[in-house]
C-alpha cells in the first residue's frame, strides 16, 4: 500500500532549500573574496607594490630599543625579526601582566568580601573605578601624566640595594652564573628536591587512603627542598652573583632595565585587569552556598580544610573560565602599546613595519594570525580545565 | 461595679546601647576581632594620607576663575579647571562646533531628543515600545545625523572630519551598535542553524573578530579598507572607522544573543514546528522575542565594553573625548595641565559606563526572578 503523495512542492522541501541557501552564501563568499583580492593587487599595484613576502628577507631600516632576548642590528637584522621580537615583546608584558593581575585581583576580590566595612568598601571603589574607565585613557594617564613628569631623573632614582625606578624605567639587579659548579649543584637539588616532594605526596596519599590518617607531606617536602638548596650552597658556594644597576653618567647601567614604556603598559593592564579578575573572584566565593560552609562545618573540619577541601575547589571552579578569559583580554589589550611607545607587535609590525614596506595585506594577516593563535591556545587551555574540573553526575 | 483593669502594652524599651545603632554597627563591621580593628586602623591612616591631598588639589585649592592660565600659573597647588571651563565645547563637540557655539544646540537637541524618545521605551505600560525603538534604531539615526551634519535650511556644515569629543565618542558607539544588532542577529542564528556550512561560516566569521584586538581592526579599516575597493571609492575616516567598529562588534552581540537563543526552551521551536511556521516566522515570532529579552544584559555589557574601546580611535589619529582631550592640553596655551584633561574625559567615561553596568545588572536580577520563579 503506497503511503499519503508527498504534497510539499520542491522548493518548500527544507533539505532542497538548505542546500540552496548554502550555496548562494558559498557564491556570495567566494565573490567577495575574490573582488577584494583582485582589487586590493589591483589597488597595490597601482602604488607600486607587489604583493609577496619577498620583504620579510629584507634588512630593516629602522632600530628597536627594547629587545631582552632576540639580538636585533640595525642594518642587519630582517623583517622576519622584526615581527618575532615584537612577538616576543606582546608575550613578554602580557605574562607580566598576568602574574600581577592575578595576584591584585585576588587579593582585591578577597577584600572586597571582608566582614571590614572600610576594607570592602575600598576594593569596592577600586573595582568600579578602574573597569568603567577606558583601559588606553588609564595607560596614557598613568605614562603621561604622572610617571613621566613626577619619577626623579635617573641622576635622583628612588631606590637603592640595586632597585631603582626613574622617569627613563625600573632597575632591578640581575642574576649572573659566576661559579658554575656551583650553579649546576643549586639547579640540581631543585630537580631532586621537586622529585622527593612528589614521591612524599604519592606516599602520603596512598598512607591516607588506607589507614585514613594525614600526614604532613608538603611541609616535608618544602622543608627537604630548602634543605637540599642550602646544603648545595654550603658546599659548593652562591649559585649566582647579582649584576647591580649603578649610575653612570647619564643613566643607570647594568643589571635588568625595565623601560617606562613596559612599566606603564605592564601596570596599566595589571590595575585594569585585576578590578575583572577581582568581580570573578567575588562571584565564584560568593556561589558557593551556605549550606556548604555549614556542612563543613558540621563536618568538624578545621578552618584551613574547610577553605582548601570544600570551598576553594569549589569557588576555583567558577573564578577560573572567566579569568583565563580575562588573560586573553589583557593580551589583546597589550596591543594599546604603540600609545606609548612600546614596541609590541602593533606597533612594531602593524605600524613602523607596515609604513616602511606598504605590504598592508600581509602585514595585517600575519598580526591577526598571532592574535588568533594566542586566542586559540587559550580556548585550548580553558576546555582542558572544563573537561577536568567538570562535575562528575551520578 | 469595680473599674475593669485594663491593661496597657508598655512601650518597647530601646535595646542595650551596644546592640544597636552605630556603636553596634562599628563593632559588628569595624572592631570585630584584632585583626579586623588591625585593618580598619590601616584603612583610616591610608585614608587620611590620600583623601585630603587629593580633595584639596581637586576641589580646595582648585582654579575655576579667568579664561586663560595665568591664574593656573600663580597656584600650582592646585587643579586648574579653568582650562576644562575654556575648553569645554571643543572637548564635548569637537572642533567644528567648538569654533562655532552658536550651533552646539544641534547635537544637544539630538542627544535629548535620544533621551526623550528612549525614556518611554524603559516604561512599563506604554504599549508601542516595538514602533518606538524601530524608529529609534532605524530612522532616528538618519535624522540625528542631517541635524549634526547640516546642509540644509541654511545650517552650516559640520564635516565628519571635524566631529571630535563627546560627540565622536557616542556616535560611534551608538551607531556600531545598532549597526550591529542586525549582524549580531543574523550571526546568532547561523550559529545555531542546521546547515552546516552556514554555522561553520558564522563560527569562523565570529571567532576571527573576537580573537583579534580591536586596534588591529581598526587599522585594518583605516588601511586596507581603501585597498578593498575599486580605484575612486573613497570612504572618510569615521566611516571607515565605523565599518571596523560594527563588524568587530556584530561577534560579541552573536555571542550575547546566542546566550538567549540557547536559554529558550526546546519546546518553543517544537510548538512553533508543530504550528507549521516557516524558519523565519518560527525566529521573527516565537524564539526571537524571548531570546532578545533575555539577552539585553549581555547585549548593554558588550555596549559598555564598547563605549570603552572607542577611545582606540585616537591611536587612528580620530578626535575622540580621549584624543581631544589630550590635544586640547598639548597646545602652548594649556601644556602641562593634561593631568585635567584626563581626569575630565575619564570622568565622563566613568558616569555613563558606571551607569549603564547598574542599569544591565538590575535588569539582570529582574529577569532572573522572572525566569527562576
Amino acid at each position: 500500500m503506497a503511503g499519503p503523495k508527498n504534497t510539499v512542492a520542491w522548493h518548500r522541501n527544507p533539505l532542497i532549500r538548505g542546500i540552496i541557501a548554502q550555496a548562494v552564501l558559498i557564491a556570495v563568499v567566494v565573490w567577495g573574496i575574490t573582488t577584494i583580492y583582485a582589487n586590493t593587487v589591483a589597488n597595490m599595484e597601482a602604488r607600486g607594490i607587489q604583493i609577496g613576502f619577498d620583504f620579510l628577507s629584507e634588512v630593516a631600516p629602522f632600530g628597536i630599543a627594547f629587545s631582552p632576548f632576540i639580538d636585533f642590528n640595525l642594518g642587519e637584522s630582517t623583517y622576519l625579526t622584526v615581527f618575532f621580537i615584537g612577538i616576543q615583546n606582546t608575550i613578554i608584558v602580557s605574562i607580566l601582566g598576568i602574574i600581577a593581575a592575578t595576584i591584585l585581583g585576588f587579593a582585591i576580590g578577597i577584600m572586597r568580601l571582608s566582614p571590614n566595612w572600610f576594607i570592602s568598601k575600598i576594593a569596592t571603589f577600586y573595582i568600579e573605578t578602574f573597569r568603567n574607565i577606558p583601559v588606553l585613557l588609564q595607560m596614557m594617564f598613568w605614562n603621561f601624566a604622572i610617571f613621566l613628569p613626577l619619577l626623579p631623573l635617573p641622576r635622583q632614582s628612588l631606590g637603592g640595594g640595586g632597585f631603582f625606578l626613574n622617569n627613563r624605567g625600573v632597575y632591578l639587579p640581575k642574576p649572573v652564573i659566576e661559579n658554575a659548579s656551583a650553579n649546576t649543584a643549586f639547579w640540581l637539588a631543585i630537580a631532586i628536591g621537586i622529585a622527593a616532594m612528589y614521591i612524599l605526596h604519592k606516599i602520603a596519599l596512598k598512607r591516607q587512603e588506607q589507614t585514613g590518617k594525614t600526614m604532613p607531606g608538603k611541609l616535608v617536602g618544602f622543608g627537604l627542598l630548602a634543605a637540599l638548596v642550602a646544603l648545595a650552597a654550603m658546599i659548593f658556594g652562591a649559585p649566582f652573583g647579582f649584576s647591580t644597576p649603578v649610575l653612570g653618567t647619564f643613566n643607570l647601567t647594568g643589571g635588568i632595565e625595565i623601560p617606562l614604556p613596559l612599566f606603564s603598559l605592564w601596570f596599566s593592564l595589571t590595575t585594569y585587569t585585576a578590578a575583572f579578575i577581582a568581580e570573578n573572584v567575588r562571584g565564584g566565593i560568593e556561589a558557593v552556598t551556605k549550606g556548604q560552609w555549614e556542612a563543613a562545618g558540621a563536618l568538624g573540619l578545621s578552618r584551613s580544610n574547610l577553605l582548601n577541601l570544600v570551598v576553594i575547589p569549589q569557588a576555583m571552579r567558577i573564578i577560573v573560565p572567566p579569568t583565563i578569559s580575562q588573560y586573553l583580554n589583557l593580551t589583546k589589550n597589550s596591543s594599546l602599546a604603540t600609545a606609548i611607545a612600546y614596541e609590541d607587535i602593533v606597533a612594531l609590525w602593524t605600524g613602523t613595519s607596515l609604513n616602511q614596506t606598504g605590504q598592508a595585506l600581509i602585514i595585517v594577516a600575519m598580526t591577526v594570525v598571532v592574535y588568533e593563535l594566542l586566542s586559540l591556545l587559550t580556548s585550548i587551555a580553558l576546555n582542558i580545565y572544563n573537561k577536568r574540573v567538570q562535575l562528575v553526575e551520578r | 461595679m469595680t473599674d475593669a483593669l485594663i491593661h496597657t502594652r508598655l512601650p518597647d524599651r530601646a535595646p542595650p546601647i551596644s546592640e544597636a545603632g552605630i556603636i553596634h554597627w562599628a563593632r559588628a563591621n569595624l572592631f570585630s576581632s584584632v585583626p579586623n580593628t588591625l585593618m580598619t586602623l590601616f584603612s583610616l591612616y591610608a585614608l587620611y594620607m590620600l583623601v585630603p591631598p587629593l580633595v584639596n588639589w581637586a576641589l580646595i585649592n582648585a582654579n575655576l576663575a579667568g579664561t586663560d592660565r595665568t591664574g593656573c600659573d600663580a597656584n600650582e597647588h592646585g587643579a586648574c579647571w579653568t582650562f576644562i571651563k575654556v575648553r569645554f565645547n571643543q572637548i564635548m563637540y569637537g572642533l567644528f562646533y567648538g569654533a562655532n557655539p552658536d550651533q552646539i544646540w544641534r547635537p544637544v537637541l539630538a542627544f535629548f531628543s535620544l533621551v526623550g524618545l528612549i525614556i518611554p521605551l524603559f516604561i512599563e505600560s506604554f504599549n508601542h515600545k516595538g514602533k518606538l525603538a524601530a524608529f529609534v534604531l532605524i530612522v532616528f539615526p538618519f535624522i540625528a545625523f542631517a541635524l549634526i551634519h547640516g546642509g540644509w535650511l541654511g545650517l552650516p556644515i559640520a564635516e565628519t572630519s571635524e566631529w571630535g569629543g563627546f560627540l565622536l565618542t557616542f556616535v560611534l558607539a551608538s551607531v556600531g551598535i545598532v549597526a550591529a544588532l542586525p549582524l549580531g542577529i543574523l550571526l546568532a542564528l547561523g550559529r545555531r542553524s542546521e546547515l552546516p556550512i552556514v554555522r561553520g561560516f558564522s563560527v569562523f566569521f565570529i571567532e576571527l573578530w573576537r580573537g583579534t584586538p580591536l586596534i588591529t581592526v581598526l587599522f585594518m579599516a583605516s588601511v586596507l579598507l581603501p585597498l578593498f575597493f575599486p580605484a575612486g571609492v573613497d570612504f572618510d575616516k569615521v566611516l571607515r572607522a565605523l565599518i571596523g567598529i560594527t563588524l568587530f562588534q556584530s561577534a560579541y552581540v552573536a555571542e550575547a544573543v546566542r546566550g538567549g537563543l540557547q536559554a529558550i526552551p526546546k519546546g518553543q521551536f517544537e510548538a512553533a514546528d508543530a504550528l507549521g511556521l516557516s524558519y523565519w516566522k518560527k525566529m521573527l515570532f516565537i524564539v526571537l522575542p524571548q531570546a532578545l529579552k533575555i539577552s539585553i544584559p549581555g547585549i548593554v555589557n558588550t555596549f559598555i565594553a564598547l563605549f570603552k574601546d572607542t577611545s582606540l580611535v585616537s591611536i587612528i589619529g580620530l578626535l575622540d573625548l580621549l584624543n581631544m582631550s589630550q590635544t586640547a592640553s598639548q597646545g602652548h596655551e594649556w601644556k602641562g595641565y593634561d593631568t585635567e584633561a584626563y581626569l575630565f574625559a575619564a570622568f565622563i567615561f566613568w558616569i555613563f559606563c558606571f551607569g549603564m553596568s547598574r542599569y544591565s545588572k538590575n535588569l539582570e536580577e529582574s529577569l532572573d526572578r522572572g525566569h527562576k520563579n
